[in-house]
């Protein structure tokens, strides 16, 4: 291991402690690892293993997977500005997650909440990589996005807002920007094995990212098959972005600011930025979810207002670069 | 309409409209026959209303300005959450509107109860519903039962000064969120909640359809911290009326 | 090394390349020739196998691990898409190889390749960041370091300056000489002449000439593919050819 990913590794792991140990509970450092280690009577337990526990499980999970996926978009896409939140992907997922639950699908069938936000998700990333396949500009990828994050957000709104449940109706914002708070095991269940298959299916794209640096000509010629490393990244980003929007909502720009910040540190190459990516990404949501708790401990603050406010301004730097024709 | 406005205020009201839930209720129960024309839609919802079948006997309104003035009423009843800009343009157009504030305590529902009946020129009805009121009130024992905790979508909680407290001091439950220093409803952390180790669980109730909101209602750690079965709120539960009797005799 | 057989493909209802029959043996530097759009890129692209075509290419047909390993391709397009090391660039070639780049027969390649084109003093240096000769010299080591018998090189002296350009043909005369099989489109004709072992003559996707330079730079053929003829002069460094 290189000496930035035992930084990585030693990051995420500390993080993951913090977020078991930050609580409105109010509960002493030592009492609450050993509830939570080793049981016994009373409230703590619980608070530990079916509310902390799930929170910080599923901030590792859903910032890797955004973090993993956004370094493999952009590799695929050879585009910077490729991100699974900010264009159209996790809003097409929480389509599909908004439409299983107002059917009642999911209630039905526990797996149709995960399996109908894949499915957006898909949907999502499939009309991307056709209408800005790799030979696709910055601006198509851009325009692909506005248009698809649109029409996911309309369809989103117009759901909830069918919905005979008052409350549906101003739940768009936890669609539009995520949350970690009062997840329980039962998301954890549900999300991480779809999401650890689609983590491995992306680990087998990483040596055609790699070839993708020259090209997509170049590529071939090396013995990537473009057509399997599309649908292997096309499935592996559903299988990650479906189930993580499914359970916290569409968290944007974790999957931008990430491979952005990490790129140098691992000489650009694709392959390389792909687990530093997930770890970065799993460190990242943590900090935020920790950040979010801290800031306002009485509300539920959206992940995504905080990871928006960081890379909002890094991605008007991105399109300032591409514009002025430099490389990123 | 100018004649309407310079009716004396002695005379009783003839054509009343309510556009709110709780003051549709009380007027239901106090108005003398034919004097109410419209209740609230929300009235006929028996999920909402316990005075559902008596509300579906009247037309019902929608809270719109154009609908009310319409019915050519000379008296608008409503609530203060429900004074919006409908209600400002009924009041332009030189309807009179009562805005009455909810009624969240014992004292206060009494207080209702005769303004509204003052309002309808209906003082021997209002007199008559107060009776059984206290009466009701007398039939319930003083008891003290342990520490229950309402708990409703989005981690809402009901401190002191709100109706479901009344409720359930009434029924001899102390109010754990009143205790942690909550006055009106807030919000609860889910972890604050199980620390507190309710004896009762009291949730509100579900809407139709599915929310995120109410997902919390259905979180495991609400299941294995209630140490007694949790109790669903109905819609006694929603309006400071007579009907609170019900809500607190059917608490265990 | 490379057999292609009636190739023709056939792009938005229009043929572009129509019955190829083509053979490239070791040893041989073939400069692929002939006006814009007569479907030099196409026919490298469709004996790789990489757009669809009929006929037959003897490398189209191999497994894509196989053909990797045994033809090493340039596209007309110099795309470094990231700012990686010139070292991880060049070790992009080994991708095909079974260790990826990882094994000391990879690093060997690797640095025989870096060696070979001069770039040990830019290894660690950003390769998008090199000036144009520079990226096409490390863009040239990467296709050296996949250590193959044949190399495609599509318009490769293209936007280099008069040095690079000898350079490059310089060097892949060595490459033929080394027993290996280039082929390269090239619109110096002059210096098309001077290095190649043979020219193909390509007008209107078909091979109009095929042979060694003298035979196949005669002014009916040039009139015929270009529209123009040939102005030779004779130098102390060999015969230089004018287009007129």
């Amino acid at each position: 291991m290189t000496p930035l990913f035992r930084l990585l590794v030693a990051l995420v792991l500390a993080l993951f402690v913090t977020s078991l140990l930050i609580g409105p509970a109010g509960v002493g450092a030592l009492a609450s690892l050993k509830a939570l280690v080793l049981g016994g009577d009373g409230p703590l337990p619980i608070v530990m293993r079916q509310i902390r526990l799930p929170r910080a499980l599923l901030g590792v999970a859903v910032g890797a997977g955004l973090g993993l996926t956004g370094a493999a978009m952009q590799g695929y896409l050879r585009n910077p500005l490729a991100e699974p939140g900010l264009i159209g992907v996790s809003g097409m997922a929480a389509l599909g997650a908004v439409i299983a639950i107002q059917t009642g699908a999911s209630l039905a069938f526990a797996l149709a909440l995960p399996a109908a936000a894949l499915a957006g998700a898909a949907i999502g990333i499939g009309l991307l990589v056709a209408l800005a396949g790799p030979r696709g500009g910055s601006v198509t990828l851009i325009l692909a996005g506005v248009a698809i994050s649109a029409m996911a957000g309309a369809g989103t709104a117009l759901v909830l807002n069918l919905s005979p449940n008052p409350y549906a109706a101003n739940e768009i914002i936890f669609w539009l920007m995520g949350s970690l708070a009062d997840r329980s095991l039962v998301h954890v269940a549900l999300a991480l094995p779809p999401m650890a298959l689609g983590a491995a299916l992306i680990a087998t794209t990483a040596r055609g990212l790699d070839a993708l640096t020259l090209g997509e000509a170049a590529a071939q010629a090396l013995g990537i098959d473009a057509t399997t490393l599309r649908w292997r990244l096309i499935a592996g980003v559903a299988l990650i972005v479906g189930p993580a929007t499914a359970v916290a909502g569409a968290i944007g720009f974790v999957g931008l600011v990430v491979p952005h910040l990490l790129r140098p540190w691992v000489g650009a190459r694709p392959s390389r930025l792909l687990p530093a990516s997930a770890l970065g990404g799993a460190a990242l949501l943590l900090a935020a979810d920790i950040a979010v708790r801290v800031i306002t401990p009485e509300r539920d603050l959206k992940l995504g207002v905080l990871t928006a406010i960081v890379g909002a301004p890094l991605f008007l730097h991105l399109i300032w670069k591409t514009r002025s024709g430099g490389r990123i | 309409m100018v004649a309407l406005v310079a009716t004396p205020a002695l005379a009783a009201p003839a054509r009343v409209v309510s556009m709110n839930l709780c003051t549709d209720q009380l007027a239901l129960m106090l108005a003398a026959p034919g004097q109410l024309i419209s209740v609230g839609s929300y009235a006929q919802d028996p999920d909402l209303s316990p005075m559902a079948d008596a509300a579906k006997a009247l037309p019902a309104n929608h809270g719109r300005a154009e609908e009310i003035y319409l019915m050519a009423p000379d008296l608008v009843l409503t609530g203060q959450f429900s004074a919006g800009p409908a209600v400002r343009m009924l009041q332009d157009l030189g309807i009179p509107v009562q805005i009455l504030p909810p009624a969240d305590t014992i004292p206060q529902i009494r207080d209702q109860i005769t303004r509204i009946g003052d309002l309808l020129g209906r003082q021997d009805a209002a007199r008559d519903l107060l009776a059984r009121f206290d009466e009701g009130l007398a039939r319930i024992p003083q008891r003290t039962k342990g520490r229950a905790l309402f708990y409703d979508a989005n981690g809402f909680t009901a401190g002191g000064q709100t109706l479901s407290d009344t409720i359930l001091t009434r029924a001899g439950w102390q109010n754990i969120a009143a205790d942690l220093g909550i006055t009106g409803p807030g919000a609860l952390p889910l972890e604050q909640m199980v620390m507190a180790t309710p004896d009762l669980i009291v949730t509100g109730a579900r809407w139709p359809g599915q929310s995120r909101a109410e997902a919390i209602l259905d979180h495991p750690a609400l299941r294995h911290a209630a140490k007694v079965p949790t109790v669903t709120t109905d819609n006694t539960w929603i309006c400071g009326t007579p009907f609170i009797l019900t809500a607190i005799e059917n608490l265990p | 090394m490379l057999r292609l057989e009636n190739l023709s493909v056939i792009r938005r209802n229009r043929p572009v390349l129509k019955g190829i029959d083509l053979t490239v043996g070791a040893s041989e530097f073939i400069g692929l020739i002939g006006p814009n759009g007569a479907g030099k890129s196409t026919l490298m692209e469709a004996a790789l196998g990489l757009i669809p075509a009929t006929g037959q290419s003897s490398l189209a047909q191999l497994p894509a691990a196989a053909r990797a390993r045994h033809a090493a391709y340039l596209p007309q397009a110099k795309e470094i898409a990231w700012p990686v090391s010139v070292r991880d660039l060049v070790s992009l070639g080994r991708l095909a190889w079974p260790g990826g780049g990882g094994t000391s027969a990879d690093r060997q390649a690797i640095d025989r390749a870096i060696t070979r084109m001069g770039l040990q003093d830019f290894t660690h240096r950003t390769a998008q960041r090199l000036s144009g000769g520079e990226q096409a010299r490390a863009l040239i080591a990467r296709a050296l370091a996949q250590d193959t018998p044949l190399l495609l090189a599509d318009e490769p002296i293209a936007g280099l300056d008069p040095a690079q350009q000898l350079a490059t043909m310089r060097l892949f005369a060595e490459l033929a000489r080394e027993r290996r099989g280039v082929v390269a489109s090239i619109h110096d004709l002059g210096l098309a002449a001077r290095f190649c072992t043979r020219l193909v003559l390509l007008a209107q996707g078909r091979i109009i000439a095929d042979g060694p330079p003298d035979e196949v730079l005669r002014d009916d053929l040039m009139t015929r593919a270009f529209g123009i003829t040939l102005c030779r002069v004779q130098t102390p460094d060999g015969l230089a050819i004018l287009p007129v």
